[in-house]
């Protein structure tokens, strides 16, 4: 179950919601749509559903054009943030509801439905719970059953918008695992949409960025997480850390004059250079006129990680350690520092 | 297609997706609703109007300006006067009750504060004849002692009274209690006493639902037929109020002159209607809830 | 104050107090409300109750079921009921139109929506009366097709249903407006047409505010006045309703009369009162509004 999108636009009045998309997920692909609120997401999502249209641009659902097809017709399950339960049915009746619905060809008899009721129950971990109102479960309980009536009807892609945004932390976190777990057992070609990073690198296979209603950035998840494209891409995806360089023959340099990367394919210049705070090694010295250090400013010790916060002349840093290897620094120590992984971008 | 595209925060107004349903089906569905309410509501309040200056306009406003007539007008302002006041005075108290405290039987007691309402007009004026009327429970000493309370003022008052009781209150409580308590709380930890949290904390803050109940009491008051026509005892030109004298009128065949004084209580109710428009506007859709729960 | 009771429970030494918060005025404003409420509302209707009772069983079931009383009941709720649930399907279709779709005049048909209760119900009586009767702008075309409506059953029907429709229209607006539209794309997505989505999904949601506004629609058409009798004729048997039967007692000083059927009338609308909030309060509880 192919998805293609070429070229698609689409305008709220004067605002342009998405502008020249192009995208291709592939079959069983579980692709996350990621970005700050307003980059257009959720209008992509709906576009794909159905529920919104786009101005101009092509939509191919398995190489046909589906601009034509009804949402009905599309053959998508679609989870929504607050989980659009029909609250005046029950467990048993929301999951029954697209078999039922279906005409009396292909609909299924009674005692298959309920086989699948039961079925698609116990799948999402609540056996048993076909009685129950809406009203009466929890957010990650009425989630689940959401996302058990829309795979009831057998959907080739599954389309969730912001499924885990209306629930608590902890519920967020296990219902994610769970969602990864499903993906796995089911490969259904999914497209889900947050603006949380740590869920998208945790469970998409590919991860989408988008921002102002362009795509800044695709590609599998790791290739994304190392070799991000653009400042915004590198700051939305984690923690980071900037400063302002000046490329020279392919070496950049901070304002101190420390040397922070080689081989960078920029001209010269001015430019900024990103870092991730466990990419910053640090090495507590005395002080010595030839090499800059910088001085501890803060340390917060969260679980099993330390997180220190440098101040040189260059800024403010921020580095990440595991806490057993402070080694004794504390506030007000001088440490020098180094940076791996840097990824420099031309100023913008 | 072709409508405008809505923003998708606007949950308040509502379309299934300009997409979904064909604009055909919208529009007759449109024009339906619209046919009905022109026919039901539109006609007759044209109506009206058109009656009234059916003899010319002179003749409408002789109708509104003769003796009878503007005693009926002054009747009408008196006892909504009297009425009104008074049942802002028991809507503020028994609000204040409910909303405020928590007390058993309080839910009784909204039941009872909105009896007035379920009841039929004729048997709110009814329970006043069988009270104070000739040969009622209290019609005896009434006489002797020359009081007259059926078919006089003081018992198209009372009747008023029972019929729009429930107005103000009605109002105020839910919006008490969606207010809570905590700036009252806030002045009574200050030093404020009883009366300066009253007057200088909630009373502001209630002020629209105030007014809004005062409106619906009002035009309730001065629109009131079916109690007061029971206690009144018609006679013109002493106990009749508008609505009465309207009456009156039609039952002597005087068409245009009757349409005259109903056209006078219909535009009341029309600027009550903008009026409560204007208001529903700045306290927001929780007031039709409110209304729509009687 | 803030301390209304303070007991020493018995031997422990124990004040007890109850406290109804800090807020003052309680018993004031409680006393008065309760005062008032009795001397304009409670005792006169007590009174209503005391004085129909004064009369045995026997005589009051031969008031009740006299001929003419029956054929005022029968007229009474079998009109204002045909006329609730007319009510109920204009009503509905009203408030679906205003609140889903967005067109010219919207706002003005909304705010007159509420034109039946503001109105006062003399003014409505003669304008329908005249509207419909066989010279009137609508009564004119309908009588050329045969149908009376003015003076007979019908036009009483008419009026009952003028005065109703507010009460449905205002009560499945909010219900209507805080549907949220998830809820629908989730059936499209499912598969479902809008047939079956408007049946299934929604009027399912809608059912218990429809029931609602038809039962104050009801209720109000059984003790309406004003707006009736100058267009029902008031034949007795067939057009003549309860209110001005009990008028019509009060005028011939049958006291008694009239207090039976006030009473009878005033059970009803208690009993109507209590399954409405009834009503209201399954809603609440099943759905969460």
């Amino acid at each position: 179950m192919s998805i293609d999108l070429r070229g698609i636009c689409c305008r709220f009045g004067s605002t342009a919601a998405l502008s020249d998309i192009d995208l291709s997920v592939g079959d069983g692909e579980f692709v996350a749509l990621l970005g700050p609120s307003g980059s257009g997401k959720t209008t992509l999502l709906r576009i794909l559903a159905g529920l919104e249209f786009a101005d101009t641009g092509g939509l191919q659902i398995d190489g046909r054009d589906a601009h034509r097809i009804a949402p009905r017709d599309r053959g998508i399950g679609f989870v929504f943030q607050h989980y659009a339960l029909f609250r005046h049915m029950t467990v048993a009746g929301n999951i029954r509801f697209g078999l039922e619905i279906r005409p009396r060809r292909t609909r299924p008899n009674r005692r298959e439905i309920d086989r699948r009721v039961a079925e698609l129950l116990d799948m999402v971990q609540l056996p048993g719970m076909e009685r129950r109102y809406p009203t009466q479960l929890s957010g990650g309980q009425q989630q689940r059953v959401a996302l058990a009536r829309a795979l009831a009807v057998e959907p080739r892609i599954l389309l969730l918008d912001e499924p885990f945004g209306a629930l608590d932390t902890k519920v967020r976190e296990e219902l994610r695992g769970f969602l990864k777990d499903l993906h796995k057992r089911l490969g259904i070609t999914s497209l889900f949409v947050t603006h949380d990073q740590d869920e998208a690198l945790e469970i998409a296979d590919r991860i989408v960025i988008m921002r102002d209603g362009r795509i800044e950035q695709a590609g599998p998840t790791a290739e994304v997480y190392a070799a991000p494209v653009s400042p915004f891409v590198f700051e939305f995806l984690g923690q980071s850390n900037r400063l302002a360089v000046d490329v020279m023959a392919g070496r950049a340099t901070t304002r101190s004059g420390v040397a922070v990367a080689e081989g960078i394919a920029l001209p010269d210049g001015s430019a900024v250079a990103f870092f991730r705070p466990h990419d910053l090694d640090l090495t507590q010295a005395p002080a010595t006129d030839s090499v800059p250090t910088a001085r501890v400013s803060d340390i917060a010790v969260v679980g099993a990680r330390a997180r220190i916060t440098l101040i040189d002349q260059d800024g403010v840093l921020s580095a990440e350690l595991p806490a057993d290897q402070l080694n004794g620094m504390s506030i007000g120590s001088p440490v020098s520092w180094t940076a791996r992984r840097v990824r420099v971008f031309r100023e913008s | 297609m072709a409508s405008d595209p809505i923003p998708r925060q606007a949950f308040t107004e509502q379309t299934i997706g300009h997409s979904r349903q064909p604009s055909i089906a919208r529009w007759l569905l449109i024009l339906l609703a619209v046919a009905f309410l022109g026919t039901f509501l539109v006609v007759p309040l044209v109506s009206i109007f058109v009656e009234a200056l059916s003899n010319g306009v002179m003749s409408a406003f002789g109708a509104i300006t003769n003796p009878d007539a503007l005693a009926a007008i002054r009747l009408t302002v008196l006892v909504a006067a009297i009425a009104v006041p008074l049942n802002v005075v028991f809507g503020l108290a028994a609000s204040w009750a409910i909303a405020k405290f928590r007390f058993r039987g309080r839910s009784l007691l909204v039941t009872l504060i909105d009896l007035p309402f379920a009841v039929s007009p004729v048997v709110s004026g009814l329970v006043y004849v069988l009270l104070f009327g000739l040969h009622g429970l209290l019609g005896p000493w009434l006489q002797v002692h020359h009081i007259k309370l059926i078919f006089a003022v003081p018992g198209i008052v009372l009747a008023t009274l029972f019929v729009t009781l429930p107005f103000v209150a009605r109002e105020l409580i839910p919006v008490m209690e969606t207010q809570g308590q905590e700036a009252e709380e806030a002045a009574i930890l200050l030093g404020a006493n009883g009366w300066q949290v009253f007057w200088r904390v909630t009373l502001p803050n209630i002020r629209w639902g105030l007014l809004y109940g005062v409106l619906l009491c009002n035009a309730r008051a001065m629109g009131e037929f079916g109690a007061v026509s029971v206690v009144s005892g018609h006679i013109r030109g002493v106990t009749n109020t508008m609505p009465l004298h309207v009456e009156v009128l039609y039952n002597d065949y005087n068409f245009s002159a009757a349409f005259s004084v109903a056209a006078l209580l219909a535009l009341l109710a029309l600027v009550s209607l903008v009026l409560k428009n204007i208001m529903e506007w700045r306290m927001g859709d929780a007031l039709t809830q409110s209304l729509a729960k009687r | 104050m803030a301390v209304t009771v303070s007991e020493r429970a018995a031997g422990t030494g124990v004040v007890r107090r109850r406290h109804r918060g800090p807020l003052p005025g309680f018993v004031p404003t409680l006393g008065f409300t309760m005062t008032y409420l009795s001397l304009v509302v409670l005792i006169p209707l007590a009174f209503l109750v005391l004085r129909a009772s004064g009369v045995s069983w026997h005589g009051l079931l031969q008031i009740v079921t006299s001929p003419r009383v029956l054929a005022a009941f029968r007229a009474s709720f079998g009109i204002a009921f045909a006329a609730a649930v007319i009510d109920a399907a204009a009503g509905l279709l009203v408030a679906w139109v205003l609140v889903r779709y967005r067109f010219p005049g919207r706002r003005l048909l909304d705010g007159l929506v509420d034109l039946p209760i503001a109105l006062p119900t003399a003014v409505a009586g003669i304008t329908l009366t005249g509207l419909y009767s066989d010279t009137g702008w609508l009564g004119a075309p309908l009588a050329a097709a045969g149908i009376q409506v003015a003076f007979t059953p019908l036009g009483i029907l008419v009026a009952l249903t003028f005065i109703g429709l507010p009460f449905v229209v205002r009560t499945v607006q909010p219900v209507l407006a805080d549907l949220t539209r998830d809820v629908e794309e989730a059936a499209t997505t499912l598969g479902a047409r809008p047939g079956q989505i408007f049946r299934r999904i929604l009027l399912p949601q809608l059912f218990p505010a429809l029931l609602t506004g038809l039962a104050l629609a009801f209720g109000r058409g059984i003790g309406e006045y004003g707006s009736v009798i100058f267009i029902a004729g008031n034949m007795p048997g067939i057009s003549e309703i309860v209110p001005l039967l009990i008028v019509t007692r009060l005028e011939q000083f049958d006291y008694i009369g009239a207090a039976v059927l006030g009473t009878v009338m005033l059970a009803v609308s208690f009993l109507f009162m209590l399954t409405i909030n009834g009503l209201q309060q399954m809603s609440r509880e099943r759905l969460g509004f």
